[in-house]
Parts: C-alpha cells; structure tokens; sequence
C-alpha cells in the first residue's frame, strides 16, 4: 500500500509542473498580445513612460481617433478593402486550386506524373523569383495601383500549397461514389461537382481560412502595388501611421492595430479545429 | 516493323465499334483534365515560368522601367559580389538571422510538443494556444508590438536595462529573430503528430531493454521524429531565407541601424522598387533563388544520413 502511495505522489507532482511550466510559457507567449490590448487603452503619457502593463484610467478615444483612419480614410474603408481583396484572394484560391487538385487526384492525361513534380516543386520557389516581371506585366497593363495583381494570381492557382493540400485529401476519398456516379451517367464535371466537391468540404475550409489569414496579413505585395490611400488596406495604412506619427499617437495607433488584428483573432476562435489540424497533417502525408 | 503492322490491321479494323465507344470517353477524359488544370496551367506559366524566364534575362540588362533594357552583361552580378558591401551586409544579416531564428524556432517548438505529449488534460487548449502566434505573428499589428516593446524604453529595456534592441546594432537582428522564434507553434503543432504516431510499443519494449527516459528519446524518439523534423527543417529554412516584414516594421523600411536589419529580401526590395534597379533587383532574385535551391539541396543530401524512415526499414 505505502508503497503504491509513494509511487504515486511523484507522479502526481510531475503533473502538476508539466501544467505550471505550460502555463508559465504561455504567459510569457501571450504577452506581446496583452501588451498590446493594454497600449491601446493607455492614456498617451503612460504609453513609454509606465513599467506598469495595465493602463491607470482606460482611454477609449483611442479607438475613436483610431476610427478616423489616416490619410483622411475611414478605418471603415480601409477594412472594407482588407476585406475586398482577402475575400477574392478565398474565391480564387478555393476555386482554382480545387479545379486542380481534382485533376491531379483523380483525372487521367498525358504528363501527369511530371506536371505533379513540378507543381510540387513551385511550393518551396520564393516568391522573389517571379515578382519583378509580374510587377512588369501588370505595370504594363496599367493594373498596378489596382487590386487585380493582389486578386487575379489566386484565380490561377498560384498558391500550389493548397492543390497539394486538396489533393491529399482527395486521394483520400472512397472511389466508389465517383464510379456509382459513372455508372448513372454522370461526366467528370458532374461527378467533380456533385459528388467529390462537397466531400472535401474540409479541405476546402481549411484553404478558405489559411488563405484569408495570409492575404490578410500579407504585407510585401500590398506595398508594391498599391500606393492610393484611398485604395490602401489595414495592413499599409498601419504602416503609414508609424512614418506619420510621433510617440504621442502611440494609443491610436495601437487601437488600430487591434482593429486590424481582430479578424483573425475571431476567425481563429471560430476555426481553430480545422487550421490545428490542417498544420498538422501537411507535415505528416509530405 | 511493317511485319507487327500488317497482322495488328485487320485486328483493329475488327474491334472498331467496341474499340470506338470505348476511346472517345477515355479522349473525352483526357480533354476534361485539362479543362479542369486550364487555371493552372495558365497561371504556372504567365505567373511563374514565364516570369522566371523573363527575370533571368532582366538579370543581364540595365532596366528602370521607362525605358527599355539595356543589355550590360553579367555587370549586375560582377558588381554585386565585388563591388556592392551594402549587399555582402545583406548577405550576412539574412545568414545570420537564419542561423539564430531556425535552430532556436525548431528546438522550442519540440521541446513544448514534448511536454504537451504527456498533458492530458488541456492539450487541445494548450495545443491551440500555442498555435496562435503562427497566425497573429505574420500581421504588421505585431510587427509594431515587437518595434515598441524592443525600443528605449519598451519592456525589455525596463526589465533588462539594456537599451532599445532595436537601436543597437549587435542586437537589432535578435528581436527580428524573436519573432520569428514566438511564431515556434506551427513546427510544434508537426511536432505533435508526429509525436502521436510513435507506436507505444517501441518505448515498451525499449523499457523492457532496460532504457531510461533520455535512451528512449534519443533510440526511439529521435529517429521516430526524424522524417517530421527534417520536413520542418526544410520548410522553416526556406521560409526565413524570406523574412520582409518583421526586418522591414523594426527599422522603418531602412534595414537600420547601421544595414544590421538588412535582410536580404529587404535590400532587394529596396534596390528594386525604391531604387529602380529592376535589372540588378532581377539579378539578387535569381541569387536568392539558386541559394535556396543549394541550401534545399544539401539538406537533402545530409538527410540520408539522419532521417530514418520506418518504412524504408521494414524491408
């Protein structure tokens, strides 16, 4: 008995560490984002000065200066374009690469196993590679300064992580229901929109969610191709805000950077299931 | 061969009507994968062949924009290598920072998939928390954060007393790395499953052996992982030979103080859209390109060595 009691308590304690030590990090990793949420709240003078995270009173004009936008643009506007381009950049990414990966997955042609190779390949290509003439053509199509260089590329599968992603889970799926579908007379474009397309509804979600995250947060491309105010994002005017403005502004500032990050923080609470699990299947099946 | 084709004639003419029903779908077929890769392939060709092509030409000219290129030959790259420090600077910042950011990334993102393997409870708490900055950690909103508390009189200056990193040229690059190293959830939540698809047999047995804790993990554990790690490895590497953002928030766009903030990506970046030089900004893209080609190349190399695969073992 006593010793079954002895054996036990280290155990126990282990417990115990390994969820203090957790949390521990856990503090430590969260910090930046309380810091934040407390700096956007902070009276001016407290912004550099204090030690003290917590602010003394809660300054919420903060977030009404915020809400007046920069440059003379609405934040509202400027969510309204973040929105615009990540909503088409989801549009295009799910519709196109999908298009793809059924092929891939399913669909029998000449050169399959090569353009496979090579599709693979262009995951790990930087994106530097490509750019300089990609702003050239659409320089020369007068479509710089427009959202069409931000939105049109994920129209044509351009993000080859996420084929390779749907045709993962594709091959996945039972073949009989494709060939049941066959057999009652259904073409592959029937069967690839009746049958398989709703089946690989997660896949799908998953490349909704990741690609609106990462248009989001995208900041390279925004920079080169817009320089409108008026047309810039959250992400850019951010970024004007800092050349703009002195310490003082600090408090606005940072209220729209919470604005800004607010998105993906609800669209992680909402979907945090499928892009946990989408991360941790792309390092098992490649 | 004319003797194989005058038998094989009658023959086919013979199968005809079952031969013909049974072709055109499959042709028909054929047609429809390609209507169905037509985005694609466009794409991969007018986005990404063609361009590749056309950046490698601009690489041997002198080009602004307005007007036309001019062909220089290899100038831009004799200058980048001979004559251009600001580029070497570049060139050593972005190894450096890769070489601090990775290895740090990589060691805490297994060390926390370690400890969360044996919580039971809350792990999908934990497991989603850590995660988080993967997500979060991308935005310019933190970029910003990571500018404050690293500057004069920020958090770390206060707790430490050592000044704003990001004003100091020895340590500017470690609060970029920092970053980097905060986002360690995406490699951990790799980590994770891989971690959850060692058969528990193999620690029985090795228990049975007489191994401790850390014979296990080094036995079993490790070599188990290895596949899992090397995906990270690869995939971590290639992305922080990349790195825009954070170098770009922390020193205003300049790769300040002093070019310690000069990544590579960063100094493209202004060589190319600040500076108009299209030609050598095309020059240091194919550069980047060959290097991560090389570095991808000799991970893979080295891999044979390490990356133990079960399956390859089975046989």
């Amino acid at each position: 008995m006593t010793s079954l009691t002895v054996a036990r308590k280290p155990v126990r304690w282990r417990r115990v560490a390994l969820h203090a030590g957790c949390l521990a990090a856990l503090l430590v990793m969260l910090y930046p984002l309380a810091w934040l949420l407390a700096t956007s709240l902070k009276p001016a003078d407290e912004v550099i000065a204090s030690l003290n995270l917590l602010p003394s009173r809660l300054e919420w004009s903060n977030y009404s200066t915020a809400l007046e936008g920069v440059n003379d643009v609405s934040v509202w506007r400027l969510l309204g374009n973040s929105l615009l381009i990540a909503g088409g950049a989801v549009l295009g990414n799910v519709l196109s690469c999908s298009l793809a990966a059924y092929a891939f997955a399913r669909l029998r042609f000449r050169l399959r196993g090569p353009l496979f190779a090579f599709m693979i390949a262009t995951i790990m290509l930087p994106h530097h590679a490509v750019l300089i003439p990609q702003y050239i053509v659409f320089n020369q199509l007068g479509l710089v300064n427009t959202y069409w260089p931000l939105i049109l590329p994920k129209f044509l599968a351009t993000e080859a992580f996420f084929v390779f992603l749907i045709v993962q889970f594709m091959r996945g799926l039972p073949r009989e229901l494709e060939e049941a579908a066959r057999i009652d007379g259904c073409g592959p474009f029937r069967s690839f929109f009746s049958v398989v397309l709703p089946l690989t509804r997660p896949a799908l979600i998953t490349t909704a969610i990741f690609t609106f995250i990462w248009t989001w947060n995208d900041f390279f491309t925004q920079l080169i191709y817009l320089f409108d105010p008026d047309k810039f994002t959250l992400t850019l005017a951010l970024r004007s805000f800092v050349d703009a403005s002195s310490t003082s502004a600090f408090g606005p500032m940072f209220a729209m950077s919470v604005i800004a990050l607010l998105p993906i923080v609800l669209f992680f609470l909402a979907f945090q299931r499928f892009l946990v699990e989408g991360m941790a299947s792309s390092g098992l099946k490649g | 061969m004319t003797t194989t084709d005058v038998p094989a004639a009658p023959d086919r003419r013979a199968r005809t009507p079952g031969g013909a029903t049974e072709r055109r779908p499959r042709r028909r077929r054929e047609g429809a994968a390609w209507v169905f890769l037509s985005p694609w392939v466009l794409g991969a060709t007018v986005l990404t062949l063609l361009p590749m092509a056309v950046s490698l030409y601009l690489s041997f000219t002198d080009y602004n924009l307005f007007d036309p290129p001019r062909w220089v030959g290899l100038r831009n790259y004799t200058q980048m290598f001979t004559e251009d420090p600001r580029y070497w600077r570049s060139v050593r910042t972005t190894l450096l920072y890769v070489a601090l950011a990775v290895p740090l990334q990589l060691a805490l993102a297994l060390l926390v998939a370690l400890a969360l393997k044996s919580v039971k409870r809350g792990k999908g708490f934990y497991r989603s928390a850590f995660y988080a900055p993967s997500l979060l950690g991308a935005s310019m909103s933190i970029a910003l954060v990571w500018r404050a508390v690293f500057n004069d009189g920020g958090t770390v200056d206060n707790l430490l007393g050592t000044g704003g990193w990001v004003n100091r040229p020895g340590w500017s690059l470690l609060a970029v790395a920092l970053l980097t190293v905060w986002q360690f959830g995406a490699p951990m939540v790799i980590f994770l499953a891989g971690l959850q698809q060692i058969p528990p047999e193999l620690y029985e047995a090795a228990a049975v052996d007489g191994a401790g804790k850390w014979r296990q993990f080094v036995s079993v554990t490790l070599p188990m992982l290895s596949p899992v790690l090397f995906f990270n490895l690869v995939l971590q590497t290639i992305q922080a030979f990349q790195v825009f953002t954070p170098a770009f928030a922390v020193s205003a766009g300049k790769g300040g103080p002093a070019d310690s903030t000069l990544v590579y990506t960063l100094y493209l970046y202004d060589r190319g859209f600040v500076a108009s030089h299209m030609g050598y900004a095309s020059a240091m893209a194919w550069v980047l390109l060959l290097a991560i080609g090389a570095v991808t190349a000799v991970l893979f190399r080295t891999s044979r060595s390490w990356v133990f695969y079960a399956s390859e073992g089975d046989r």
